[in-house]
């Protein structure tokens, strides 16, 4: 006779996903539950590994663009700007001054539309159902500037190495002006209905807290770590594409906690629309291109640039052997980094937070398993 | 106090109530009618190829350079031709485009030097068989015809 019957146990361990709708993706957690307590997690990924980084090595350089867009797909124009950045620093050029303005714009409005997409889907796991209806009807409208720009809406393959292949539509800073007028009272329109929504503040706060030193010790980048306090933007510590010249602030909080972050990404939105009414203003005349020859060539050597991707610090480590592939492709991914933090910060909580603590950390599973 | 009064009256709720009744007016309403209502895709948008003929005689653009195929990251397009002895030039004799394995880069077009390979606005391609997917020629230079749907 054993001791003990299974009605007397008291670990659990249940499976969540990959098919898990709020774990975004094919993202597995395997949870250790006492009763309604978690005890601890794992994550299991590589469901939707596609060798992103072998590919690389038998591509050219200029071929292996497209491919990045395939991995953040909700932010691929941050992803195509890292890597084209990582190969303008090897070949020693650098985009034109309008080139750059143009990437600057684009990419901020990228970061709108991939918060707006974390917005809508996070609230929909907390059980609000409605804000993503409404940010989905606001990134249309940024996707359809993406198409109108340059022929596609979500794996854009907006930019080249060296600069951009395709001029400005007519329109465009007249759109990018209207998106910003039209933007602004609708980010109100969402804090309306949750920032001072009970039920939300109830779910959200003190839930998955992650300190400043916690958040350096995993590593944790971008509006995670920004939310326990620690003012760290690239944008402002290593400005890139001329993000200098333009006058924004690094939002943040103080708690760590899933409320918190939820603030932080709320007014990176509104800082990112300023930073596009400052842009637009002022994009300088001149060409798109700089003197990169068609076959791009690096010399030996290697290079690592790193971006503010939506999600935190997104790395290209570049390395070549002189010829016209890649020797090596590298990806430091943001969500990849800020997932293994998950554990941290669920141990102790509730079976309902687990999908609060997945939502907030924004992962993007395509990122993550490359 | 202030607080106790909002907690009373339920404040947050009618406030998010307000904005989802604000947003109930029809002349709100996004959703598009596909079928019946045809969707406007941009001017620039990477859609299905097309090898474009010259209006005038009808010949081909393609002048069999294979800088598509080289450009292209899937290598999924195959260009042969033959060498015209007349004209001492290369000819097109087949072009055959997967565009089952296609991600619309567009960076064959770019390649092309003639303005041959084009992607165009057409995006309904959707076929029974994968093998329908593999586009020849004689499909590349007619385009997708789609069947039209009315109600």
């Amino acid at each position: 006779m054993p001791d003990s019957t299974f009605l007397d146990s008291t670990e659990l361990v249940l499976n969540m996903g990959p098919q898990h709708p709020s774990t975004h993706g094919v993202l597995r957690v395997i949870l250790k539950l006492d009763g309604e307590k978690v005890l601890g997690t794992e994550c299991v990924i590589g469901y939707l590994h596609r060798g992103v980084e072998k590919i690389a090595e038998n591509r050219t350089y200029a071929q292996f663009n497209p491919y990045v867009d395939r991995m953040d797909y909700v932010a691929a124009i941050s992803n195509g700007l890292g890597y084209c950045l990582a190969v303008e620093k090897m070949l020693n050029v650098e985009a034109p001054p309008r080139a750059q303005a143009i990437r600057v714009i684009l990419t901020e409005l990228n970061r709108i539309a991939s918060h707006l997409l974390w917005l809508g889907t996070h609230a929909l796991d907390i059980g609000a159902i409605t804000p993503v209806f409404y940010c989905l009807r606001e990134r249309e409208e940024a996707l359809k500037i993406f198409e109108k720009y340059c022929g596609a809406r979500l794996t854009t393959h907006a930019f080249r190495i060296g600069g951009l292949l395709y001029e400005t539509y007519d329109g465009f800073e007249q759109d990018i002006r209207d998106f910003c007028a039209m933007f602004v009272p609708h980010v109100d329109e969402y804090e309306e209905l949750l920032t001072n929504n009970r039920i939300w503040i109830g779910r959200l706060k003190d839930v998955g807290i992650l300190n400043a030193d916690e958040c350096k010790e995993f590593g944790v980048t971008g509006p995670v770590l920004r939310a326990a306090g620690v003012k760290w933007d690239l944008r402002k510590a290593q400005p890139y594409s001329g993000y200098e010249k333009y006058d924004f602030e690094i939002p943040t909080r103080q708690n760590g906690d899933t409320y918190d972050r939820y603030i932080v990404r709320m007014q990176e939105m509104r800082q990112s629309v300023r930073i596009m009414q400052q842009a637009v203003e002022a994009i300088p005349e001149g060409p798109i291109m700089g003197k990169v020859g068609k076959v791009i060539k690096p010399p030996v050597g290697e290079a690592y640039v790193s971006i503010e991707a939506p999600k935190g610090e997104l790395g290209y480590y570049v390395v070549s052997d002189g010829s016209t592939q890649p020797y090596r492709v590298r990806v430091r991914p943001p969500c990849f980094v800020n997932l293994q933090a998950l554990d941290r910060m669920i141990r102790g909580g509730l079976v309902a937070d687990v999908v609060a603590v997945i939502g907030t950390l924004d992962i993007v599973l395509g990122e993550i398993d490359r | 106090m202030r607080g106790l009064l909002n907690k009373i009256f339920l404040v947050d709720l009618f406030q998010g109530l307000w904005v989802t009744f604000r947003n109930q007016h029809p002349k709100y309403i996004y959703t598009e009618r596909y079928p019946e209502e045809r969707p406007k895709v941009a001017e620039r948008y990477r859609g299905a190829p097309r090898l474009n003929i010259n209006p005038d005689n009808g010949e081909t653009l393609c002048i069999s350079c294979n800088l598509c195929a080289l450009a292209c990251p899937e290598t999924l397009i195959v260009v042969t031709s033959e060498r015209n002895e007349v004209t001492k030039r290369k000819d097109l004799t087949t072009f055959t485009y997967d565009t089952s394995r296609c991600m619309f880069c567009g960076l064959c077009e770019d390649a092309c030097p003639v303005d041959a390979l084009e992607l165009t606005q057409d995006f309904e391609m959707a076929t029974y068989t994968r093998e329908g997917q593999i586009w020849d020629r004689q499909m590349l230079e007619e385009g997708p015809k789609p069947t039209q749907y009315k109600c």
